[in-house]
């Protein structure tokens, strides 16, 4: 495989290699990058230490503090002005952290010029260069650093074939579709082997199918390079399709960071819960507790759910998160074993895979289940008092958030 | 709305095929009716001009006007096309760091920093040479200070001399150096230079690299919107030369308002356009813009 022979002609430290001994990302590492193991998180590359970045009164990113180990694929996610994209262009040395420092391998490069730093950027719009074809865009870099001749007549060819563009060699990018561009600009910044690749929105300009072929593109190439990505996106979907952990961020502060599936299953937040999937949010309060469970009252019932909070102490308010599509529905009471609310109809809508049902609970609040087309149920209709149930697992109590108060339209939709 | 939006724009779409299906027989000239008021004045005060002039330049001998005019006149052509280049050159070296400041770091300023390198051009042409003259004399404000100085000696002056013609033909054709490649700059995407920098390049090759190649569009239309007046000009040297310092332009302005169509007058006309063509179009292959050759 050609990419084998450059990471290894191009030696830059230890080839990533040892036991999987990250402990956040070992089960996604395990079931999805094999090619990649090997997690050091005493090594990580590159550290984001306590970093605050002002503009002026606006704080853009308050106090980040995460890490990213080597091989990984890092999502930062959150809506737009979050200060993902500007941590990102912090990594990169476009701006200088207010506060904090970032360490690339452990060495402080807080005031290090972009030219001086060994990470590369996918940028947004590809920036590439208008007036050059594709080889010299891919060329640029290594030619920059004094390559020789050799060596980028050696590499750049090769890294065109891993982005599927050796025969585009020749073209201006203005000849190019956005797909062809994208691939020249990863193919630019991944030439140079960098310590790791940083991405800002790099299918954002791009069509829906692209995107999504895109996704499994840039999941591919990673695990041949190996190199630790950088990923910054507004989009959920993409976030948890390409990770192996995410950092959900919100107003400048990381909310959460984590697995896929821990950030899906377990959010930390309201706005976590919220922003990344369905989420039915609704106001809760504690009255008991017991390790990481909580007993509540939700929804006019006595109920369990998992709790990570310290703060959820008897008596504060909280708010009980469950997924559309953990909730069960049946006719009879649901048993012992799982939660459970009673529940008028209120709307079915089928939506192709799955049917929407919208439920008010005794206290009119609204449920939403996503049920299977072929659950086994007698047909359904509006005024039908049903029981919504959910294993005691799938219910999360976050702490109940000043910021976001839960309103009737409390389940969101990711648009 | 969308119910009552949608017949309406398929209305309008079914027109604008009607339009599009070539029925109108109208349409296919309507493109050359609109160049045509362009192309008669072309035709009527260029074309038949030069035709009859390049006609003229043939009288009375030929093509051999054409070799009396340039060894009659070699120092002149020379000395015309050395003043013009030089004259370009220094456009270039004082325009394009003042167009790329104020492309680059004009921030809020840049119409207004635009609006003063056009400024002198609202005063005329003539009057802006002629206040030169005021600048230059023996005995004017520059003089003394380099006589002070000691750049020049005290029975030396400036005007009349070849300095005073190019600084003064530099000067008067700045602004078309200036706004070309302004808007080169200015239209660049600055994140190029991003990921110049993100990709190993020091400020200094960036430069070289993204930023001068993406403004050669607008240096090479500067170059020639100030090489080619320059090199026709007679009204530098006129006001602020002498003898010295006569150009290609004085010979004609001076000889054509006495004796009118002279064969080797025009033959001399000729020339100049002809030097002036090839110029560019060397100047454009070796830049490698296609747009004028």
């Amino acid at each position: 495989m050609p990419v084998h022979r450059l990471v290894e002609g191009f030696t830059r430290g230890e080839k990533p290699e040892g036991p999987e001994g990250n402990v956040v990302t070992q089960s996604t590492m395990s079931q999805s990058t094999p090619g990649a193991s090997g997690l050091d998180p005493q090594q990580p590359v590159i550290e984001i230490d306590h970093v605050t970045k002002s503009f002026g009164e606006f704080v853009a990113v308050d106090d980040a503090h995460f890490s990213i180990g080597q091989g990984e694929f890092f999502s930062m996610l959150g809506p737009s002005g979050c200060g993902k994209t500007t941590t990102l262009r912090m990594i990169a040395g476009f701006e200088q952290p207010t506060s904090g420092a970032i360490r690339l391998d452990g060495v402080d490069v807080s005031r290090v010029p972009p030219n001086k730093r060994d990470v590369n950027t996918v940028f947004q719009q590809y920036a590439l260069f208008p007036h050059m074809n594709v080889y010299d865009n891919v060329a640029f870099g290594p030619r920059s650093r004094k390559a020789t001749k050799d060596e980028i007549a050696r590499r750049v060819p090769e890294l065109l074939d891993i982005v599927r563009l050796g025969d585009f060699a020749a073209r201006r990018p203005a000849q190019l579709s956005g797909g062809q561009q994208q691939r020249v600009a990863l193919a630019r910044a991944l030439v140079n082997l960098p310590k790791a690749l940083l991405l800002d929105e790099p299918l954002g300009a791009l069509d829906l199918k692209l995107r999504h072929a895109m996704q499994f593109e840039l999941k591919r190439i990673q695990r041949e390079v190996g190199i630790t990505f950088v990923y910054v996106t507004h989009d959920q979907e993409e976030a948890l399709t390409m990770s192996d952990r995410i950092a959900v961020m919100s107003e400048g502060k990381v909310e959460q960071i984590g697995t896929p599936t821990e950030i899906y299953d377990s959010p930390a937040s309201v706005f976590v819960a919220g922003f990344i999937g369905q989420a039915n949010l609704w106001p809760a309060s504690v009255t008991g507790r017991s390790g990481a469970t909580a007993d509540i009252t939700a929804l006019g019932a006595s109920l369990k759910g998992r709790c990570q909070s310290e703060n959820l102490r008897p008596g504060t308010d909280a708010v009980l998160m469950v997924r559309p599509e953990r909730i069960t529905i049946s006719t009879n009471h649901p048993g012992p074993t799982t939660q459970g609310v009673r529940g008028t109809v209120v709307d079915l809508t089928f939506q192709g895979p799955i049917v929407r049902l919208v439920l008010h609970a005794g206290d009119d609040t609204p449920i939403i289940a996503n049920i299977d087309p072929d659950h086994d149920l007698p047909m359904l209709r509006p005024g039908d008092t049903v029981w919504a149930a959910w294993d005691a697992t799938a219910a999360s109590v976050l702490p109940a958030s000043p910021d976001q108060p839960l309103t009737a339209t409390d389940v969101v939709d990711e648009g | 709305m969308t119910t009552t939006s949608a017949p309406v724009r398929s209305r309008r779409f079914s027109k604008k095929e009607e339009d599009d299906s070539g029925v109108h027989p109208r349409r296919w000239f309507t493109p050359y009716l609109l160049i045509a008021p362009g192309a008669l004045w072309l035709l009527v005060f260029f074309i038949i001009p030069l035709f009859s002039l390049g006609r003229l330049s043939l009288e009375n001998g030929g093509l051999s006007n054409f070799s009396t005019v340039i060894s009659d006149n070699s120092t002149v052509i020379v000395r015309t096309f050395v003043y013009a280049t030089i004259a370009t050159v220094a456009a270039i070296i004082i325009g394009y760091p003042l167009a790329y400041v104020i492309a680059t770091k004009g921030g809020r300023f840049k119409n207004l920093l635009l609006a003063l390198v056009v400024l002198p051009f609202f005063v005329t042409y003539l009057v802006r040479t002629l206040s030169w003259k005021i600048l230059l004399y023996d005995g004017g404000p520059v003089v003394s200070i380099l006589h002070s100085v000691g750049i020049l000696s005290d029975n030396q002056g400036i005007l009349g001399s070849p300095f005073a013609v190019v600084a003064a033909l530099t000067y008067n054709f700045l602004p078309f150096m200036v706004l070309p490649i302004y808007v080169s700059i200015e239209k660049m995407d600055r994140r190029l230079l991003e990921a110049a920098a993100d990709l190993y390049s020091s400020p200094a090759r960036a430069f070289r690299r993204v930023t001068l190649p993406l403004s050669l569009p607008g240096l090479f239309a500067g170059t020639l919107l100030t090489f080619i007046p320059a090199a026709g000009d007679f009204v530098n040297s006129e006001l602020l030369g002498s003898e010295r310092t006569v150009m290609i332009g004085n010979i004609i302005e001076k000889n054509f308002g006495k004796e009118f169509f002279r064969p080797e007058l025009s033959a001399l006309s000729f020339m100049l356009m002809a030097i002036i063509l090839i110029g560019v179009i060397v100047y454009a292959r070796i830049l490698g813009t296609e747009e004028l050759a």
